[in-house]
């Protein structure tokens, strides 16, 4: 009776310990599903899902306060990849948050432009480049299309222009009579 | 004699290729004006050298690969650059493209041309794929991969990837109607064998298999006759050999698995198993370019179809308009309905006819009405009959399943990369489904999101940075404000021990002092003074007043002043 008792108390002893040290020695650094859902949407800052920026957002899904459909940009595709990832059924984009949108680039009016500097300070991504009093542009490869630099601008000299679809970003569409495709 | 072995599934076809065999390779007639779309490879645009108004000669470079994988593109002949801009072109999109547009002079001028013929023999493998590539050589077997790059990539001959030792000639040619092939190793055969000969010096290979399906009786006498024709020594170990006829073996990875038992990884490439294919073309291309120093700016284009009056191969000139090539072959017959490009499993239909000749042109088939009355689409029964034939072992049902659900990841798990779009599915599918337009959409799809998905890490990293860039600069500039009220303070607490000074004040007490010490003067006590007479004292007395008397006006003057 009492080897036993002691035998337990020491076998409850070591686990503690062991599963202690573990809890140090392996300690995760930040929230790995954070990453994970912050990887799957499409990184515009926009802020159209009412979050500042797409971390923020995923921070939101990963803590259950957010629904996964308020990412307007991402669109279906990023619907159902969240939706994959975290196991739950996808949703319709959330027409509050906006509507899926063609791919679109700032472009500035580069005669109008008065180089106030204030766009290249919304800019999530650093795509303007300008000084003070300098002609502003924008770095197309880099511009991730989320309108932020429109509402600054004193003069209205920035537009949003679709990408062009060429030979080369040209997509085969799904059959025209997709009646007898299974639905998903 | 070659073992030959099977690969699963295919098809059977009917050929149709002696329609448009019956007579020798035509040479197109030269245009007034030829388009030359700048991309007509796989990979990177090459960069365009002309600009408008200039003269160019046959030959010479119009655009050069630029870095990566890339090919150069070449004036078909000689002529002024009227423009370069942006025009419909042969895709299944049916978009415009980047073109360059050719007025001929009717010279057909060459360029200097220096062929360095066989001295190939001396040259390094370096050298010479620097020739095949400034020659703007690509796979003309159809996919149009830059050949300098394919066989680059077989140089390097790591631990990963072994040394190439098969080099496998691709003349199956298995695709109906199509003839390009099989008539340029009729007429040609001489030439394609030296290619070949300059393939094997360039990798060093142990075998070499030129592969012919057995519907190509002339074809495969002619290159046995013209090996028979060189001294033994100089072609070592190359065999012709004749292959059944059967849908897709023209395919790399089967034409493999029917010469050398082998299968290629998913996902790999036959250079991973070291064997490497070419196309009869583009040997026949690289002969060109090391004996004539041509670049490629021609190339052979079978008309042919139940639509057309007069079906041939064509020797056309990269650019010529396909109307052109209709209009030499005797125009379209009353029953046209459709113009594909490639043929009629893996083509695609054109809209318009007016559209350039590019390298990968390979094939016009004009298609009747009976041709393009296509059934009604129906519901999939799961008959499996596509999983029968699919050359690729894949499983096309569930492929269809997956990519019209848009549930790409397992789509991919199915290894739908490994697709070779060959149609064997489609065409035995009883419920005429158009499966292979299913996979293509799902690989755009997929291409498309990592794509996104690159560009969605680059925009990360940019806002990431650009947060650090914030929160740094907001921290340095805490620290600097932190810093000079620090100093300030240090500075206060140093003067405050030293009691400090207001030179008002130190003014104040200077005066308030010199004050005190006049009035300490005034009030001067003389000395011996005890013991006086009374007259002395008398004097004193005296003398006192005169001085007060004398204070006192002066000072009642300074008022007065």
């Amino acid at each position: 009776m009492f080897t036993a008792l002691i035998i337990l108390a020491i076998l409850a002893g070591v686990f503690g310990l062991v599963l202690g040290y573990s809890a140090i020695r392996f300690k995760v650094e930040g929230d790995p599903i954070v990453d994970q859902i912050d990887a799957l949407l499409p990184q515009t800052q926009c802020g159209q899902c009412t979050y500042p920026g797409c971390r923020p957002y995923a921070t939101a899904i990963a803590n259950g306060e957010a629904p996964i459909n308020q990412c307007p940009p991402g669109g279906e595709s990023t619907i159902l990849q969240l939706a994959d990832l975290l196991g739950i059924e996808p949703l319709e984009l959330n027409p509050e948050n906006g509507t899926e949108a063609i791919a679109t680039v700032a472009v500035i009016d580069e005669e109008n432009c008065i180089g106030c500097t204030l766009c290249i300070q919304a800019c999530p991504v650093d795509a303007i480049m300008g000084a003070a009093k300098q002609m502003h542009t924008v770095i197309e490869d880099e511009c991730t299309g989320c309108d932020l630099c429109l509402p600054p601008c004193p003069v209205d000299c920035i537009d949003m222009v679709p990408i062009k679809t060429e030979t080369t970003n040209w997509k085969w569409s799904l059959p025209d009579s997709d009646d007898s495709a299974p639905k998903a | 004699m070659q073992k030959l072995f099977t690969f699963k599934g295919g098809l059977k076809l009917d050929g149709h290729k002696t329609m448009s065999t019956g007579s020798a390779i035509q040479t197109a007639r030269l245009p007034d004006q030829l388009v030359i779309p700048v991309q007509q490879h796989i990979g990177h645009p090459p960069e365009v050298l002309v600009s408008v108004g200039d003269t160019v000669l046959k030959g010479q470079c119009l655009a050069n690969a630029s870095a990566g994988i890339s090919a150069s593109i070449h004036a078909p002949t000689s002529g002024t650059i009227t423009a370069i801009d942006e025009q419909p072109v042969a895709h299944p999109s049916g978009l415009n493209a980047l073109c360059i547009t050719l007025l001929a002079d009717n010279q057909d001028q060459w360029k200097q041309r220096s062929p360095i013929k066989d001295q190939y023999k001396n040259k390094d493998c370096h050298q010479l794929l620097e020739l095949i590539s400034d020659a703007g050589i690509v796979g003309l077997g159809g996919a149009t991969f830059p050949t300098a790059a394919k066989l680059q990539s077989c140089q390097s001959g790591t631990e990963t990837r072994p040394k190439i030792k098969t080099l496998i000639i691709n003349g199956a040619e298995c695709e109906p109607y199509i003839s390009c092939d099989d008539v340029l190793m009729r007429e040609h055969a001489g030439n394609i064998i030296s290619g070949v000969q300059i393939l094997q010096h360039i990798l060093q290979v142990e075998k070499t298999v030129i592969a012919i399906e057995d519907n190509k009786p002339e074809a495969i006498a002619s290159l046995q006759q013209a090996l028979k024709d060189l001294s033994a020594d100089s072609v070592h170990d190359t065999e012709v050999v004749s292959i059944a006829t059967r849908y897709p073996t023209g395919g790399e990875k089967q034409l493999i698995k029917v010469i050398t038992g082998k299968e290629v990884p998913a996902q790999g490439r036959p250079a991973d198993i070291g064997i490497l294919c070419q196309n009869v073309a583009t040997a026949n291309s690289i002969y060109r370019a090391v004996y004539l120093d041509e670049p490629v700016i021609s190339r052979i284009v079978t008309v042919t179809g139940e639509a057309i009056s007069q079906p041939g191969n064509f020797e056309t000139l990269i650019g010529t308009a396909m109307s052109e090539l209709i209009k030499q072959a005797g125009g379209y017959k009353n029953n046209i309905a459709g113009l594909v490009m490639g043929g009629p499993m893996m083509g695609f239909a054109l809209t318009d006819d007016n559209l350039p000749v590019s390298k990968a042109c390979n094939c016009l088939l004009t298609k009747s009405q009976d041709d393009i009355q296509q059934p009604a689409i129906k519901a999939c029964i799961r008959c499996g009959e596509c999983t029968d034939v699919c050359p690729a072992n894949l499983l096309p049902q569930q492929l269809y399943w997956y990519s019209s659900s848009k549930n790409f990841d397992r789509a991919q798990d199915l290894h739908l990369f490994d697709c070779i779009e060959c149609g064997c599915c489609s065409t035995v599918c009883p419920s005429h489904i158009p499966l292979v337009q299913y996979y293509r959409f799902a690989k755009n799809e997929i291409w498309a999101q990592e794509k996104e998905r690159e560009k969605s890490d680059q925009a990360r990293q940019r806002h990431e940075f650009r947060e650090a860039r914030i929160a740094r600069e907001k921290a340095e500039r805490d620290e600097k404000l932190r810093l000079k009220k620090e100093m300030l303070a240090k500075k206060k607490a140093a003067e405050g021990k030293a009691e400090p000074v207001d030179p008002k004040k130190a003014a104040i007490d200077a005066a308030l002092a010199r004050v005190k010490a006049k009035k300490d003067a005034a009030e001067i006590k003389p000395k011996n003074t005890d013991n006086l007479t009374a007259q002395q004292q008398e004097k004193i007395r005296e003398a006192d007043e005169r001085r007060q008397k004398s204070s006192e006006s002066s000072r009642s003057k300074d008022k007065a002043e």
